[in-house]
């Protein structure tokens, strides 16, 4: 297994800073814009992006956890059922601009099943998707996405881990894993 | 663990506390699910369940009807009463019947205590027990434990009294193995006509005063009297019944605690339980009604997935 070093603590802070000032360039004062983290790891990404957007804007700003879990394709077809984790949508999405966040974007199905849990709780005005990871050439389906942290060419062999300090690790790193290589 | 450890839900004497556990870590996101704007989610969208009900039923029918609904499964009810039942077939012959329309899960309800366990020893089928006689109703005494969390929290050394005809009721028994696997002490209380002979080997304490269990106990789960179940007469009358078992508010009044009321339903309203005391702040015999489908809809979810 080799790994390469996508993102240390200082480049990702860099990225997240840059990508909240391409959400501020369309999105002003967020007035009539929420922010939705897709569980479990995109949360984390939200969370940061919120903080900056708050520390830059100095207003707060509407941020809501969407887990996906009983809106994907893949229930039945994997070894075990999928565990489900907390959804938290405290406000209403009916005409808003969402835009959704996620830490890594590969096949583009959990963005799919995310529209579909989102339609649960209104209809938005507008949709755009934030991606800190993009394993470009990857899609199995027409998905892409607004904001693009870092875009990487992969392939099927190789996974993209993401170590967050919100998960309890020492300092923040995103790797690129090729499983095929010893 | 996101697995249970069996294909069917029987009863839960054959679920690991894991097992329990896992069923109520689904239901809390499917109880969010059915509180909001769009209560539906697509998980089940290429599932056909069957309700095979030889036995009247309103809630539970309704309850797992709606959860498969909520669960975008395919639902086909089936009841025996005018049905080929009547015309003297088989309980297997009838499901695999109805099997041979492509139905993935059979939620059943049977009159015979063991019913779905035969079935499950015949066909692939991933079986849900909606009663069997007076044996068990899993999904019953899942909601029952899983609302006395959400009210207490930890169930692990809670006080639970069940109280009422233990003898003909299938969620007792089903309430005393849920209970002692998530760790609480059980008190049964009634007469001791409606108290099976073999309970006390359960681990379960037993007394016939009523106020001497409400005064043990953290949570009263009041049982319905099942006339329909007795054909013999098990005390003078329902009258008596009332004076003697029922739970009244002078009751909790006289408590120097407060306590949780749960009862299953159908109330016999003003026998077993009175009114003030059904629609007191202390019963949380609504939100057992709620839960009922969160816990469906986890049960299925769970069964589903490991149908493959």
């Amino acid at each position: 297994m080799q790994k390469r070093l996508l993102l240390n603590s200082q480049h990702l802070s860099i990225t997240i800073s840059r990508l909240c000032y391409q959400l501020i360039e369309n999105h002003n004062q967020f007035e009539n814009t929420v922010l939705l983290g897709l569980q479990p790891k995109g949360i984390y990404v939200a969370e940061r992006i919120k903080a900056k957007l708050e520390e830059v804007i100095k207003k707060p700003i509407s941020l809501g956890y969407l887990d996906i879990t009983f809106y994907r394709d893949d229930f039945r077809r994997r070894e075990e059922p999928l565990a489900p984790n907390e959804t938290k949508v405290p406000f209403i999405i009916e005409d808003k601009h969402v835009v959704l966040i996620d830490d890594v974007l590969y096949t583009g199905r959990s963005v799919k099943s995310a529209m579909d849990a989102m339609g649960a709780f209104g209809r938005p005005a507008k949709v755009e998707f934030l991606a800190l990871i993009d394993r470009a050439y990857s899609r199995d389906i027409p998905v892409e996405a607004t904001y693009i942290g870092k875009q990487v060419n992969t392939v099927l062999s190789q996974k993209v881990l993401v170590e967050l300090t919100e998960q309890g690790k020492k300092e923040d790193k995103i790797w690129l894993i090729d499983n095929s290589k010893k | 663990m996101s697995q249970l450890s069996s294909k069917h839900l029987l009863g839960i004497k054959d679920l690991t506390p894991d097992d329990i556990q896992l069923i109520f870590e689904t239901a809390d996101n499917f109880k969010d699910v059915i509180n909001r704007p769009i209560k539906k989610v697509p998980s089940l969208r290429d599932i056909t369940i069957a309700n095979v009900f030889f036995e009247n039923s309103t809630r539970t029918k309704l309850s797992f009807e709606l959860a498969e609904k909520r669960l975008s499964a395919d639902v086909i009810n089936f009841s025996s009463s005018g049905s080929s039942v009547k015309k003297g077939e088989t309980l297997l012959d009838t499901v695999n019947n109805i099997l041979a329309m492509k139905v993935d899960m059979i939620v059943m309800r049977h009159s015979s205590p063991g019913a779905p366990h035969f079935l499950s020893k015949h066909i692939d089928a991933n079986i849900v027990n909606a009663g069997d006689g007076t044996h068990e109703h899993p999904t019953q005494a899942l909601l029952d434990a899983f609302s006395m969390r959400e009210k207490l929290g930890d169930l692990a050394g809670k006080k639970i009294a069940i109280i009422g005809d233990i003898i003909h009721s299938r969620v007792a028994l089903s309430n005393v193995f849920a209970l002692q696997k998530m760790g609480a002490e059980v008190m049964i209380c009634g007469p001791a006509t409606l108290v099976p002979k073999y309970i006390t080997s359960l681990g379960v304490q037993v007394v016939t005063d009523v106020f001497e269990a409400l005064q043990w106990c953290d949570v009263a789960n009041i049982l319905r009297i099942q006339l329909e179940r007795q054909h013999i007469k098990y005390f003078p009358s329902l009258r008596e019944y009332s004076l003697y078992f029922g739970v009244n508010k002078q009751m909790l009044d006289r408590l120097d605690k407060e306590i949780v009321i749960m009862h299953p339903g159908p109330i016999n309203r003003g026998v077993e339980i009175t009114s003030d005391v059904a629609d007191s702040q202390h019963s949380i015999i609504l939100n057992q009604v709620e839960n009922g489908v969160a816990i469906r809809m986890a049960v299925l979810y769970l069964l589903a997935g490991a149908n493959r």
